[in-house]
Protein backbone atom coordinates (compact mmCIF):
# COMPACT_ATOMS: atom_id res chain seq x y z
CA UNK A 1 0.00 0.00 0.00
CA UNK A 2 1.76 3.16 -1.27
CA UNK A 3 -0.98 5.74 -0.07
CA UNK A 4 -0.20 8.31 2.28
CA UNK A 5 -3.65 7.66 4.22
CA UNK A 6 -3.07 6.31 6.87
CA UNK A 7 -4.32 8.82 8.94
CA UNK A 8 -7.30 8.81 11.17
CA UNK A 9 -8.28 10.64 14.07
CA UNK A 10 -9.54 9.53 17.61
CA UNK A 11 -13.14 8.01 15.67
CA UNK A 12 -11.34 6.18 12.95
CA UNK A 13 -12.60 8.39 10.56
CA UNK A 14 -9.73 9.56 7.69
CA UNK A 15 -8.79 13.30 8.19
CA UNK A 16 -9.85 15.43 5.19
CA UNK A 17 -6.67 16.13 2.73
CA UNK A 18 -5.30 19.40 3.94
CA UNK A 19 -5.99 23.15 1.58
CA UNK A 20 -3.27 24.49 0.27
CA UNK A 21 -3.54 28.38 -1.58
CA UNK A 22 -4.78 27.81 -5.36
CA UNK A 23 -1.44 30.53 -5.43
CA UNK A 24 -0.67 33.11 -8.13
CA UNK A 25 -0.56 31.31 -11.12
CA UNK A 26 -4.05 29.34 -10.69
CA UNK A 27 -5.64 30.52 -13.95
CA UNK A 28 -3.30 28.06 -16.02
CA UNK A 29 -5.04 25.32 -14.45
CA UNK A 30 -8.71 26.88 -13.98
CA UNK A 31 -8.97 29.81 -16.30
CA UNK A 32 -7.17 29.27 -19.43
CA UNK A 33 -8.02 32.32 -21.19
CA UNK A 34 -6.99 34.85 -18.33
CA UNK A 35 -3.06 32.65 -18.24
CA UNK A 36 -3.06 33.65 -21.67
CA UNK A 37 -3.77 29.75 -22.52
CA UNK A 38 -5.59 28.38 -25.42
CA UNK A 39 -8.57 27.13 -24.37
CA UNK A 40 -9.32 23.35 -23.92
CA UNK A 41 -12.66 21.73 -26.76
CA UNK A 42 -14.59 22.95 -23.32
CA UNK A 43 -14.05 24.96 -20.39
CA UNK A 44 -15.94 26.14 -16.73
CA UNK A 45 -16.40 29.36 -17.21
CA UNK A 46 -18.73 32.49 -16.54
CA UNK A 47 -21.25 32.29 -18.85
CA UNK A 48 -23.84 30.15 -16.66
CA UNK A 49 -27.23 31.38 -19.17
CA UNK A 50 -26.99 31.04 -22.31
CA UNK A 51 -29.72 32.70 -24.61
CA UNK A 52 -32.75 30.72 -24.01
CA UNK A 53 -32.46 30.37 -20.27
CA UNK A 54 -35.83 30.76 -18.46
CA UNK A 55 -35.31 33.62 -16.20
CA UNK A 56 -34.75 37.14 -15.64
CA UNK A 57 -30.84 37.51 -17.16
CA UNK A 58 -28.98 39.34 -15.22
CA UNK A 59 -24.81 39.99 -14.62
CA UNK A 60 -22.92 39.40 -11.09
CA UNK A 61 -19.85 41.56 -10.98
CA UNK A 62 -17.39 42.71 -8.31
CA UNK A 63 -14.05 43.26 -7.32
CA UNK A 64 -12.12 41.66 -4.13
CA UNK A 65 -9.91 43.84 -1.88
CA UNK A 66 -7.74 43.26 0.51
CA UNK A 67 -7.24 44.72 4.19
CA UNK A 68 -5.26 47.80 2.51
CA UNK A 69 -7.98 48.42 -0.03
CA UNK A 70 -6.28 47.36 -3.02
CA UNK A 71 -7.85 45.03 -5.84
CA UNK A 72 -6.60 41.42 -5.25
CA UNK A 73 -5.95 40.87 -9.17
CA UNK A 74 -5.26 37.62 -8.65
CA UNK A 75 -8.61 35.73 -7.14
CA UNK A 76 -10.61 33.05 -8.86
CA UNK A 77 -14.27 32.76 -7.99
CA UNK A 78 -16.50 30.20 -8.03
CA UNK A 79 -20.65 30.60 -8.08
CA UNK A 80 -23.06 28.22 -7.10
CA UNK A 81 -27.08 29.06 -7.54
CA UNK A 82 -30.75 27.70 -7.96
CA UNK A 83 -32.31 28.32 -11.33
CA UNK A 84 -34.76 30.83 -12.08
CA UNK A 85 -37.35 28.43 -9.95
CA UNK A 86 -34.99 27.54 -7.25
CA UNK A 87 -34.06 23.82 -8.32
CA UNK A 88 -30.15 23.12 -8.61
CA UNK A 89 -29.50 21.78 -11.98
CA UNK A 90 -26.34 19.06 -10.67
CA UNK A 91 -25.46 18.90 -14.36
CA UNK A 92 -23.34 21.04 -16.13
CA UNK A 93 -23.61 21.16 -19.41
CA UNK A 94 -22.57 23.97 -21.70
CA UNK A 95 -24.60 22.88 -24.69
CA UNK A 96 -27.58 23.50 -22.43
CA UNK A 97 -29.44 26.82 -21.51
CA UNK A 98 -28.05 27.19 -17.96
CA UNK A 99 -25.86 25.37 -15.79
CA UNK A 100 -25.69 25.96 -11.75
CA UNK A 101 -21.67 26.70 -11.62
CA UNK A 102 -19.29 28.76 -12.93
CA UNK A 103 -15.98 30.32 -12.33
CA UNK A 104 -14.53 33.76 -12.89
CA UNK A 105 -11.92 35.68 -12.30
CA UNK A 106 -10.49 39.43 -11.30
CA UNK A 107 -7.49 39.34 -13.64
CA UNK A 108 -8.89 42.11 -16.03
CA UNK A 109 -10.45 44.76 -14.72
CA UNK A 110 -10.65 43.76 -11.56
CA UNK A 111 -14.29 42.52 -11.37
CA UNK A 112 -15.28 38.88 -11.73
CA UNK A 113 -18.26 38.94 -14.12
CA UNK A 114 -20.70 36.26 -14.54
CA UNK A 115 -23.62 36.35 -16.70
CA UNK A 116 -26.31 34.27 -15.02
CA UNK A 117 -30.22 34.27 -14.22
CA UNK A 118 -31.07 35.59 -11.09
CA UNK A 119 -32.05 32.46 -8.72
CA UNK A 120 -35.30 31.55 -7.18
CA UNK A 121 -36.10 30.90 -3.63
CA UNK A 122 -34.43 27.58 -1.89
CA UNK A 123 -36.37 25.88 0.87
CA UNK A 124 -34.80 25.69 4.67
CA UNK A 125 -37.03 23.24 6.31
CA UNK A 126 -39.91 24.71 5.10
CA UNK A 127 -38.73 28.42 5.40
CA UNK A 128 -37.75 29.75 1.74
CA UNK A 129 -34.30 31.23 1.92
CA UNK A 130 -33.93 34.77 -0.32
CA UNK A 131 -32.52 34.14 -3.64
CA UNK A 132 -29.36 33.81 -2.96
CA UNK A 133 -25.79 32.72 -5.02
CA UNK A 134 -22.96 30.76 -3.21
CA UNK A 135 -19.49 32.10 -4.02
CA UNK A 136 -16.08 30.64 -3.16
CA UNK A 137 -12.98 32.70 -3.14
CA UNK A 138 -9.66 31.06 -4.16
CA UNK A 139 -6.30 33.35 -4.35
CA UNK A 140 -2.13 33.75 -3.35
CA UNK A 141 -2.62 34.22 0.47
CA UNK A 142 -5.87 32.58 1.27
CA UNK A 143 -4.80 29.22 2.89
CA UNK A 144 -8.64 27.37 2.27
CA UNK A 145 -11.20 29.38 0.20
CA UNK A 146 -13.71 31.80 1.48
CA UNK A 147 -17.07 30.88 1.03
CA UNK A 148 -20.03 33.40 1.00
CA UNK A 149 -22.97 34.53 -0.30
CA UNK A 150 -24.44 37.46 -2.44
CA UNK A 151 -28.54 38.49 -1.67
CA UNK A 152 -29.85 40.70 -3.77
CA UNK A 153 -30.92 44.28 -2.62
CA UNK A 154 -34.39 44.51 -4.98
CA UNK A 155 -35.50 41.46 -2.59
CA UNK A 156 -36.10 43.16 0.54
CA UNK A 157 -39.15 41.46 1.65
CA UNK A 158 -37.24 38.10 1.46
CA UNK A 159 -33.92 38.96 2.57
CA UNK A 160 -35.73 40.01 5.93
CA UNK A 161 -36.85 36.43 6.32
CA UNK A 162 -34.11 34.75 5.36
CA UNK A 163 -32.77 31.90 8.32
CA UNK A 164 -29.01 31.70 6.90
CA UNK A 165 -28.81 35.77 6.61
CA UNK A 166 -30.53 36.18 10.02
CA UNK A 167 -28.07 33.60 11.55
CA UNK A 168 -25.62 36.55 11.02
CA UNK A 169 -25.02 37.74 14.34
CA UNK A 170 -24.24 41.33 13.57
CA UNK A 171 -27.53 43.60 11.84
CA UNK A 172 -24.88 45.70 10.63
CA UNK A 173 -22.56 43.09 8.86
CA UNK A 174 -25.72 41.18 7.10
CA UNK A 175 -25.07 44.23 4.73
CA UNK A 176 -22.25 43.23 3.60
CA UNK A 177 -23.47 40.64 1.83
CA UNK A 178 -26.73 42.46 -0.27
CA UNK A 179 -25.51 42.86 -3.88
CA UNK A 180 -26.31 46.55 -5.02
CA UNK A 181 -28.40 46.55 -8.56
CA UNK A 182 -26.88 49.47 -10.70
CA UNK A 183 -26.79 50.19 -14.45
CA UNK A 184 -26.29 47.29 -16.95
CA UNK A 185 -25.50 46.86 -20.02
CA UNK A 186 -28.01 45.87 -21.58
CA UNK A 187 -29.24 43.39 -18.33
CA UNK A 188 -29.54 44.61 -14.53
CA UNK A 189 -26.32 43.89 -13.20
CA UNK A 190 -25.77 43.28 -9.31
CA UNK A 191 -21.99 44.64 -8.09
CA UNK A 192 -21.33 42.61 -5.16
CA UNK A 193 -17.48 43.77 -3.85
CA UNK A 194 -15.40 41.54 -1.50
CA UNK A 195 -13.99 42.78 1.07
CA UNK A 196 -11.66 40.20 2.71
CA UNK A 197 -10.59 41.79 5.92
CA UNK A 198 -10.86 45.22 7.77
CA UNK A 199 -13.67 47.78 7.57
CA UNK A 200 -17.03 46.27 5.86
CA UNK A 201 -15.36 43.17 5.87
CA UNK A 202 -17.60 40.50 3.98
CA UNK A 203 -19.28 37.84 6.02
CA UNK A 204 -17.90 34.39 5.51
CA UNK A 205 -19.26 31.07 6.24
CA UNK A 206 -18.42 28.06 7.69
CA UNK A 207 -20.32 24.97 6.72
CA UNK B 1 -38.45 17.27 5.46
CA UNK B 2 -36.70 15.47 3.70
CA UNK B 3 -33.70 16.60 1.91
CA UNK B 4 -32.25 14.91 -1.68
CA UNK B 5 -28.59 16.09 -0.40
CA UNK B 6 -26.49 14.17 1.71
CA UNK B 7 -25.02 16.61 4.93
CA UNK B 8 -21.10 16.39 5.66
CA UNK B 9 -19.22 16.14 8.31
CA UNK B 10 -17.88 19.70 9.70
CA UNK B 11 -14.52 20.64 8.42
CA UNK B 12 -12.12 20.38 10.90
CA UNK B 13 -10.59 23.91 10.83
CA UNK B 14 -8.12 23.41 13.61
CA UNK B 15 -6.75 20.53 10.98
CA UNK B 16 -6.83 23.06 8.40
CA UNK B 17 -5.11 25.78 7.80
CA UNK B 18 -5.56 29.27 9.83
CA UNK B 19 -6.46 32.10 7.52
CA UNK B 20 -4.08 34.52 9.63
CA UNK B 21 -0.10 32.89 9.38
CA UNK B 22 2.28 35.51 9.15
CA UNK B 23 5.11 33.71 7.83
CA UNK B 24 3.29 33.41 4.32
CA UNK B 25 3.22 37.07 3.94
CA UNK B 26 0.33 37.21 1.46
CA UNK B 27 -2.44 35.94 3.86
CA UNK B 28 -1.45 38.94 6.24
CA UNK B 29 -3.96 41.39 4.55
CA UNK B 30 -6.01 38.90 2.57
CA UNK B 31 -7.24 36.98 6.40
CA UNK B 32 -10.32 37.62 7.11
CA UNK B 33 -10.10 39.37 10.94
CA UNK B 34 -13.42 38.59 11.78
CA UNK B 35 -14.77 34.96 12.60
CA UNK B 36 -16.80 33.04 10.20
CA UNK B 37 -20.08 32.70 10.85
CA UNK B 38 -21.26 29.15 10.94
CA UNK B 39 -24.22 27.67 8.90
CA UNK B 40 -25.59 25.17 12.00
CA UNK B 41 -27.72 23.50 9.40
CA UNK B 42 -26.37 23.12 6.11
CA UNK B 43 -29.15 23.88 3.56
CA UNK B 44 -29.25 22.25 -0.01
CA UNK B 45 -27.29 25.19 -1.21
CA UNK B 46 -24.53 24.02 0.62
CA UNK B 47 -25.02 19.76 0.25
CA UNK B 48 -25.73 20.36 -3.28
CA UNK B 49 -22.85 20.81 -6.01
CA UNK B 50 -22.11 20.49 -9.56
CA UNK B 51 -21.69 17.13 -11.76
CA UNK B 52 -19.60 17.21 -14.25
CA UNK B 53 -20.54 14.56 -16.81
CA UNK B 54 -21.73 17.03 -19.66
CA UNK B 55 -17.97 18.43 -19.79
CA UNK B 56 -15.86 17.43 -22.66
CA UNK B 57 -13.02 16.09 -21.89
CA UNK B 58 -10.19 15.64 -24.62
CA UNK B 59 -8.47 12.80 -25.51
CA UNK B 60 -5.10 14.04 -23.78
CA UNK B 61 -7.08 16.27 -21.26
CA UNK B 62 -4.97 14.11 -18.55
CA UNK B 63 -1.78 13.30 -20.69
CA UNK B 64 0.86 16.76 -20.42
CA UNK B 65 3.15 15.32 -22.07
CA UNK B 66 0.81 14.75 -24.98
CA UNK B 67 -1.68 17.94 -24.17
CA UNK B 68 0.66 20.66 -25.33
CA UNK B 69 2.68 19.51 -28.29
CA UNK B 70 4.12 22.14 -30.50
CA UNK B 71 3.55 21.42 -34.15
CA UNK B 72 6.73 21.81 -36.80
CA UNK B 73 10.41 21.77 -35.99
CA UNK B 74 10.20 22.06 -32.62
CA UNK B 75 7.71 19.19 -31.89
CA UNK B 76 8.51 16.77 -29.77
CA UNK B 77 8.13 15.85 -25.86
CA UNK B 78 8.68 17.39 -22.62
CA UNK B 79 11.80 17.67 -21.03
CA UNK B 80 12.01 16.31 -17.64
CA UNK B 81 11.54 13.54 -15.58
CA UNK B 82 8.28 10.93 -16.70
CA UNK B 83 5.97 10.24 -14.53
CA UNK B 84 2.48 9.21 -13.78
CA UNK B 85 0.64 10.38 -11.19
CA UNK B 86 -2.35 8.53 -9.78
CA UNK B 87 -4.66 7.82 -6.68
CA UNK B 88 -7.80 7.53 -5.42
CA UNK B 89 -10.69 10.49 -4.16
CA UNK B 90 -11.89 8.84 -1.24
CA UNK B 91 -14.44 10.26 1.62
CA UNK B 92 -13.36 10.47 5.32
CA UNK B 93 -15.34 6.94 5.71
CA UNK B 94 -13.08 5.34 2.82
CA UNK B 95 -15.46 5.20 0.43
CA UNK B 96 -14.77 6.47 -3.63
CA UNK B 97 -16.07 9.38 -4.61
CA UNK B 98 -16.36 8.58 -8.44
CA UNK B 99 -17.66 10.68 -11.32
CA UNK B 100 -15.94 13.44 -9.58
CA UNK B 101 -13.62 16.11 -11.21
CA UNK B 102 -10.03 16.27 -10.72
CA UNK B 103 -7.98 19.33 -12.18
CA UNK B 104 -4.20 19.95 -11.99
CA UNK B 105 -1.52 22.89 -12.45
CA UNK B 106 1.83 23.12 -12.46
CA UNK B 107 5.25 24.58 -13.64
CA UNK B 108 7.39 22.80 -16.42
CA UNK B 109 11.05 20.80 -15.51
CA UNK B 110 12.84 24.11 -14.13
CA UNK B 111 10.07 25.95 -12.05
CA UNK B 112 8.61 28.00 -15.23
CA UNK B 113 4.50 28.58 -15.67
CA UNK B 114 3.41 29.02 -19.12
CA UNK B 115 1.54 32.54 -17.08
CA UNK B 116 1.81 35.72 -18.62
CA UNK B 117 2.45 36.67 -14.70
CA UNK B 118 4.93 34.47 -14.06
CA UNK B 119 8.46 35.85 -15.35
CA UNK B 120 11.09 33.57 -13.88
CA UNK B 121 14.56 32.88 -15.76
CA UNK B 122 14.59 29.46 -16.39
CA UNK B 123 12.72 29.10 -19.84
CA UNK B 124 9.19 27.80 -21.23
CA UNK B 125 8.99 24.24 -22.65
CA UNK B 126 7.94 24.53 -26.28
CA UNK B 127 6.04 21.57 -25.40
CA UNK B 128 4.69 21.80 -22.09
CA UNK B 129 1.69 23.55 -21.10
CA UNK B 130 1.20 22.20 -17.62
CA UNK B 131 -2.78 21.95 -17.22
CA UNK B 132 -4.59 18.90 -16.78
CA UNK B 133 -8.19 17.58 -15.42
CA UNK B 134 -9.75 13.92 -15.03
CA UNK B 135 -13.61 12.60 -14.16
CA UNK B 136 -12.56 10.09 -11.12
CA UNK B 137 -13.72 6.01 -12.43
CA UNK B 138 -16.42 4.36 -10.69
CA UNK B 139 -13.77 3.21 -8.24
CA UNK B 140 -12.81 7.06 -7.39
CA UNK B 141 -9.16 6.73 -9.25
CA UNK B 142 -7.97 9.25 -11.38
CA UNK B 143 -4.90 8.97 -13.38
CA UNK B 144 -2.30 11.88 -14.95
CA UNK B 145 0.91 11.12 -17.14
CA UNK B 146 3.40 14.73 -16.72
CA UNK B 147 6.95 15.70 -16.24
CA UNK B 148 7.61 16.08 -12.27
CA UNK B 149 7.50 20.25 -11.88
CA UNK B 150 10.80 21.98 -10.59
CA UNK B 151 10.55 23.93 -7.46
CA UNK B 152 11.14 28.00 -7.77
CA UNK B 153 11.69 31.45 -5.64
CA UNK B 154 9.03 33.32 -4.74
CA UNK B 155 9.42 36.70 -2.97
CA UNK B 156 8.52 36.17 0.61
CA UNK B 157 11.57 35.70 2.51
CA UNK B 158 14.92 36.84 0.65
CA UNK B 159 15.74 33.54 -0.25
CA UNK B 160 12.16 31.31 -0.51
CA UNK B 161 11.60 28.44 -2.49
CA UNK B 162 8.79 26.20 -3.26
CA UNK B 163 8.94 23.03 -2.99
CA UNK B 164 8.65 20.97 -6.34
CA UNK B 165 4.14 21.21 -5.97
CA UNK B 166 1.40 20.18 -8.37
CA UNK B 167 -1.82 21.96 -7.54
CA UNK B 168 -4.41 19.84 -7.08
CA UNK B 169 -8.49 20.84 -7.25
CA UNK B 170 -11.33 18.76 -6.39
CA UNK B 171 -15.26 18.76 -6.33
CA UNK B 172 -16.51 16.15 -4.52
CA UNK B 173 -20.18 15.20 -4.16
CA UNK B 174 -20.50 19.03 -3.00
CA UNK B 175 -19.62 22.44 -2.38
CA UNK B 176 -19.29 21.23 0.67
CA UNK B 177 -16.52 18.92 -0.34
CA UNK B 178 -14.73 21.21 -2.99
CA UNK B 179 -10.81 21.48 -2.52
CA UNK B 180 -7.84 22.95 -3.61
CA UNK B 181 -4.45 21.77 -2.39
CA UNK B 182 -1.03 20.60 -3.59
CA UNK B 183 0.61 17.87 -3.97
CA UNK B 184 4.44 17.85 -2.85
CA UNK B 185 6.70 14.88 -3.84
CA UNK B 186 8.03 12.01 -1.11
CA UNK B 187 11.75 13.33 0.57
CA UNK B 188 11.76 16.29 -1.16
CA UNK B 189 13.93 18.41 1.18
CA UNK B 190 12.14 21.43 0.80
CA UNK B 191 9.00 20.68 1.93
CA UNK B 192 9.97 21.67 5.50
CA UNK B 193 11.42 24.98 4.86
CA UNK B 194 8.43 26.40 3.21
CA UNK B 195 5.93 28.79 4.03
CA UNK B 196 3.34 27.42 2.84
CA UNK B 197 3.34 23.92 3.67
CA UNK B 198 3.99 25.55 7.08
CA UNK B 199 0.72 26.95 7.28
CA UNK B 200 -0.29 23.85 8.47
CA UNK B 201 0.11 23.55 11.90
CA UNK B 202 0.16 19.41 12.65
CA UNK B 203 3.09 17.36 10.76
CA UNK B 204 0.38 14.90 9.54
CA UNK B 205 -1.92 17.35 8.09
CA UNK B 206 1.47 17.85 5.71
CA UNK B 207 1.32 13.96 5.14
CA UNK B 208 -1.87 14.28 3.44
CA UNK B 209 -0.23 16.15 0.76
CA UNK B 210 2.69 13.95 0.13
CA UNK B 211 2.70 11.88 -2.68
CA UNK B 212 4.25 8.61 -2.51
CA UNK B 213 6.74 7.09 -4.90
CA UNK B 214 5.07 3.88 -6.55
CA UNK B 215 7.08 1.36 -8.05
CA UNK B 216 4.34 -1.05 -8.82
CA UNK B 217 2.36 1.33 -11.20
CA UNK B 218 5.51 2.70 -12.46
CA UNK B 219 6.13 1.69 -16.48
CA UNK B 220 9.99 0.12 -17.16
CA UNK B 221 12.10 1.62 -19.30
CA UNK B 222 9.27 4.80 -19.65
CA UNK B 223 7.78 6.38 -16.72
CA UNK B 224 8.10 6.22 -12.86
CA UNK B 225 4.76 6.80 -11.03
CA UNK B 226 3.29 8.72 -7.50
CA UNK B 227 0.23 7.73 -5.89
CA UNK B 228 -1.35 10.86 -4.11
CA UNK B 229 -5.14 9.69 -2.52
CA UNK B 230 -6.92 12.48 -1.69
CA UNK B 231 -9.59 12.63 0.90
CA UNK B 232 -12.66 14.41 0.67
CA UNK B 233 -15.03 15.44 3.53
CA UNK B 234 -17.18 12.23 4.56
CA UNK B 235 -20.95 12.52 3.29
CA UNK B 236 -23.53 11.32 5.93
CA UNK B 237 -27.11 10.22 5.50
CA UNK B 238 -29.54 11.93 7.35
CA UNK B 239 -32.67 9.72 8.54
CA UNK B 240 -34.03 11.87 11.17
CA UNK B 241 -34.51 15.56 10.17
CA UNK B 242 -37.36 17.57 10.87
Amino acid sequence: MYSQYKLQDDSGLLRETASQTSGPFVHIGLALEIAGFESRSDEIWQDLAKEGAKGEHIELVGHVYDGNGEAVHDALIEIWQADSDGNYVANFDNKQPFSGFGRSACALDGDFHFHTVKPGQVGFYGKPMAPHVSLAIFARGINLHLQTRAYFDDEPEANAECPILNSVPSVERRKTLIAKKEQGDGKPRYRFDIYLQGDNETVFFDF
Amino acid sequence: MSHKYPSFLPRDRSWQPAQYTPGYKTSVARSPSQALVSIQRASDSERSGPVFDGLEIGQYDNDLLMNFRTEGEQAGLPIGERIIMHGQVIDQFGKPVPNTLVEMWQANAGGRYRHKKDNYLAPLDPNFGGVGRFITDADGRYHFRTVRPGPYPWPNGVNTWRPAHIHVSVMGPSISTRLITQLYFEGDPLIPLCPIVQVLKDPEAVETMIARLDMTMSKPMDCLAYRFDIVVRGALQTYFEE
